[in-house]
């Protein structure tokens, strides 16, 4: 008994004392800008985190060790997991807001909506900007509500509409809208339901005829709806799934005699991993995408050069290389660079905390010659933002899967900002009234 | 002529009660040491989700540890509690954050009043599928009816303005001592409500049922009553998971993994303890930060990013299976254990 005793206060005591005893790595210094990494590299979405992490981290490292750092200034990043989770999001947050050893946070990725969700009052009351690239409130892209929340280029209510002006273009104009049935197949959640209020609007606007058909989650068994989709035989399917919901919808489609080739897949059913698993039935099935896959964009054959084959990239396969899912990490990095760069601008060529990356955020302005400059043309679509206008871009890009890879077909579609403007203002104006906020005027100089 | 109460006469009257010392000083710790030493991390990252959890594995305790009625629904009955008490603010602004706290709970207490009648008829591994039928049920609700979370495109609720008597709480500090407060007094209701007659008559039906209703307990009446002290403790654990942790909430945060870690607190840490659900939230909420900060210390840089996130996970893994292995009764009867050996050291026994 007292030596099982002994050895376990011993044991605890070890313990304590390597715990107690190990000192943070010294990394980071003053005069370098902290980029915190809240990754998900264990949990349901593991597989398409690492890659999205190996982009960022590839293309971060690029502006490190090819170009020096932004304008000199060198940047320094620390990963902590989230799982995808809000409470380990929130708990990475808070490790993270007041910078590592001296190294000042500018902007912050929570990569994850229930993270993100959770964030986006205290990143107001920290006056930390979060960029949620295609995710996010959708009402926090009016900026004189949210001044700290960067929905940045491509909110669901834009998705929606790019989409139809892109059956529009197949069409053959708005005219030929009028009579045709655009069935929208959603995930049965809050981020499937986001599309419902500006369809509805766009179908009033265009008379299209507007199906919804929920799938509740997780949908891997979809015969009812597609069923339903036979026998209304719509135009066109509008795919708003995810996870294993959207290979399982592609092969029951094909099972139900729907061609694939007129399904077009949102944002989050826009990968291979998206479409391998349905096999054959996903050859020509079309998606909208902010950062399309592909490996000759401009940028790709610098990170080859200086990153990849000098071994140091943090992809694990390097057949992942130039996926969508690694692209969308070198777009998530590129904002951020970009903010930081446009801000220093302003106020000088030093690390900034995170009131000058909101600065650098609404005075973002990405033309074709800086995506050029950047090599990011064709691979990301201009972004201007603005104090009002949190999101900029609104535009997407069709590309088809044909079985192996993805072929870009489009170029950028945009969407019809202006018309959808009033729904998000409404939403916005609704928000601010529930918490008693008075929204910040714009004069183009804060 | 009466006796006087000497020893002699009635030892058992003369159990000295002393005054807890040691619950003081925690007490101590909690209200005047916390406040003036902790930062934004401690408080927001660290003690408010260790709080609100242990409340919420408290709920589930009298119901599972105490009562025997098994349920996976916790969570569900949170969302309950968040949406109601959300539901208050919003449209009842009037009220004040105490009332619609106390509303969303009382709400949530209806609520596993109704999912718990089947428990009149059916118990053990079929309960267990009617309170995950109403985790299901309750998470579906709050997605697809948009009046629950006044017609926002994201399907979220966010606090309102978090206000006591005049007092801002959207503060830290404020929502910890809002946290600490709620949770104290609930703790002191529950240590009450088991000793009771109540509690009493919960343990006799988790023990037995029959002879329960064989000296006259009313089974099926005790058993709807645990269920819905249980859902108003988990409705007061959600609002408070909602805003005054997250912030901003949806029916997502209210999943069936989020009631299956309540379930785990309450193995991990004791079932039929009220301690207990403080040492096992402890050990599942703090344990992986713990974890995630000594793995960045020690090998961060130096191993693959992944990898270190998953040897954290299996650590976690094997500590849970070893400390039920080491004591299936849980955490709390481990640390019994001790301080009863550490009573006696150096002498054995």
């Amino acid at each position: 008994m007292r030596a099982s005793l002994k050895r376990s206060l011993i044991g605890a005591a070890l313990t304590l004392a390597v715990f107690g005893s190990a000192v943070p790595p010294a990394m980071a210094s003053p005069d370098q800008q902290f980029f915190p990494l809240a990754t998900y590299r264990v949990g349901a979405y593991a597989s398409s985190g690492v890659q999205v992490w190996a982009g960022m981290i590839d293309y971060l490292n690029y502006i490190n060790e090819v170009e020096g750092g932004i304008n000199g200034v060198k940047l320094v990043w620390q990963e902590c997991e989230t799982e995808w989770t809000a409470e380990k999001g929130i708990e990475c947050y808070e490790r993270f807001k007041k910078g590592l050893d001296g190294a000042p946070v500018a902007v912050y990725q929570p990569n994850g909506a229930p993270a993100a969700y959770a964030l986006s009052e205290r990143a107001e009351v920290d006056k930390i900007p979060l960029i949620t690239l295609g995710y996010g409130r959708t009402e926090a892209t009016d900026g004189t509500v949210f001044p700290y929340n960067f929905p940045v280029m491509l909110t669901f209510y834009s998705e929606a509409s790019s989409l139809i002006n892109y059956i529009a273009q197949r069409e053959g104009g708005f005219d030929k809208l009028k009579g045709k049935k655009i069935a929208t197949v959603y995930h049965d959640s809050a981020y499937g339901r986001e599309t419902l209020g500006p369809l509805k609007l766009l179908a009033e606007k265009y008379g299209f005829e507007n199906i919804q058909i929920p799938v509740a989650d997780p949908g891997n068994e979809q015969s009812a709806q597609w069923r339903q989709i036979r026998q209304l035989n719509p135009d066109w399917v509008f795919l708003r799934t995810w996870g294993v919901s959207t290979p399982v919808a592609v092969k029951t489609a094909a099972r139900f005699g729907f061609p694939v080739d007129h399904i077009v897949g949102d944002i989050w059913a826009s990968s291979s991993e998206d479409v391998l698993p349905a096999g054959a039935a996903a050859k020509g099935y079309l998606a909208l995408t902010p950062y399309p896959a592909g490996t000759d964009f401009e940028i790709h054959k610098r990170l080859k050069q200086y990153i990849l084959d000098k071994g140091k990239s943090d992809l694990k396969d390097l057949k992942n290389f130039g996926s969508v899912y690694y692209n969308s990490g070198l777009v998530n990095a590129a904002v951020a660079v970009e903010a930081i760069r446009t801000a220093q601008a302003k106020f000088g060529k030093r690390p900034l905390n995170g009131e000058e990356g909101r600065w650098g955020l609404e005075h973002l302005n990405i033309d074709d010659a800086r995506l050029k400059d950047m090599g990011y043309f064709g691979l990301m679509q201009n972004l201007k933002l603005s104090c009002k206008d949190h999101e900029g871009g609104g535009s997407a890009r069709v590309q088809q899967w044909d079985g192996a890879n993805w072929t870009l077909i489009s170029d950028w579609i945009a969407a019809d900002r202006a018309l959808l403007r009033p729904l998000i203002d409404e939403k916005s104006a609704a928000f601010a009234k529930e918490k008693g906020l008075t929204p910040r005027t714009c004069t183009g100089d804060e | 002529m009466s006796i006087s109460l000497t020893r002699e006469t009635a030892p058992a009257v003369l159990v000295q009660r002393r005054l807890p010392f040691a619950l003081m000083g925690l007490l101590l710790i909690a209200f005047v040491v916390v406040p003036l030493t902790g930062n934004d991390y401690w408080l927001n990252a660290i003690l408010i989700p260790f709080l609100v959890l242990s409340l919420a594995g408290l709920g589930l305790n009298l119901l599972t540890g105490y009562t025997g009625q098994t349920s996976v629904g916790a969570a569900g009955f949170m969302a309950v509690g968040a949406f109601a008490t959300y539901g208050f603010l919003l449209r009842l602004p009037e009220v004040g954050l105490p009332v619609a706290l106390l509303g969303g709970g009382l709400i949530s207490a209806l609520v596993g009043f109704v999912f718990g009648l089947p428990s009149s008829r059916i118990k053990g591994f079929y309960l267990m599928v009617s309170t995950l039928a109403a985790q299901f049920f309750l998470e579906w609700l709050f997605v697809k009816f948009p009046w629950f979370y006044n017609y926002g495109s994201s399907g979220t609720i966010t606090a309102p303005r978090l206000a006591l008597f005049g007092h801002d709480l959207n503060t830290p500090l404020g929502r910890y001592l809002l946290t600490l407060s709620t949770v104290l007094l609930l703790t002191w209701v529950a240590l009450n409500l088991v000793k009771s007659q109540i509690g009493r008559n919960w343990m006799a039906i988790r023990d037995m049922d029959t002879a329960a209703a064989v000296i006259g307990i009313p089974v099926a009446r005790y058993k709807h009553l645990a269920f819905a002290v249980s859902s108003f403790y988990l409705g007061i654990a959600g609002a408070l998971w909602a805003f005054a942790y997250l912030g901003t909430a949806s029916a997502s945060s209210f999943d069936i993994n989020r009631s299956f870690q309540i379930l785990f607190i309450i193995i991990i840490g004791g079932m039929g303890s009220i301690a207990g659900n403080f040492v096992g939230a402890a050990f599942i909420s703090l344990l992986p930060i713990l974890l995630s900060h000594a793995g960045q210390a020690l090998l961060g840089g130096a191993v693959d990013a992944g990898q270190l996130q998953n040897l954290q996970k299996i650590i976690f893994g094997v500590l849970i299976i070893l400390f039920l292995i080491k004591e299936p009764e849980g955490l709390i009867r481990l640390l019994s254990n001790l301080r009863e050996r550490l009573s006696h050291w150096p002498l054995r026994f």
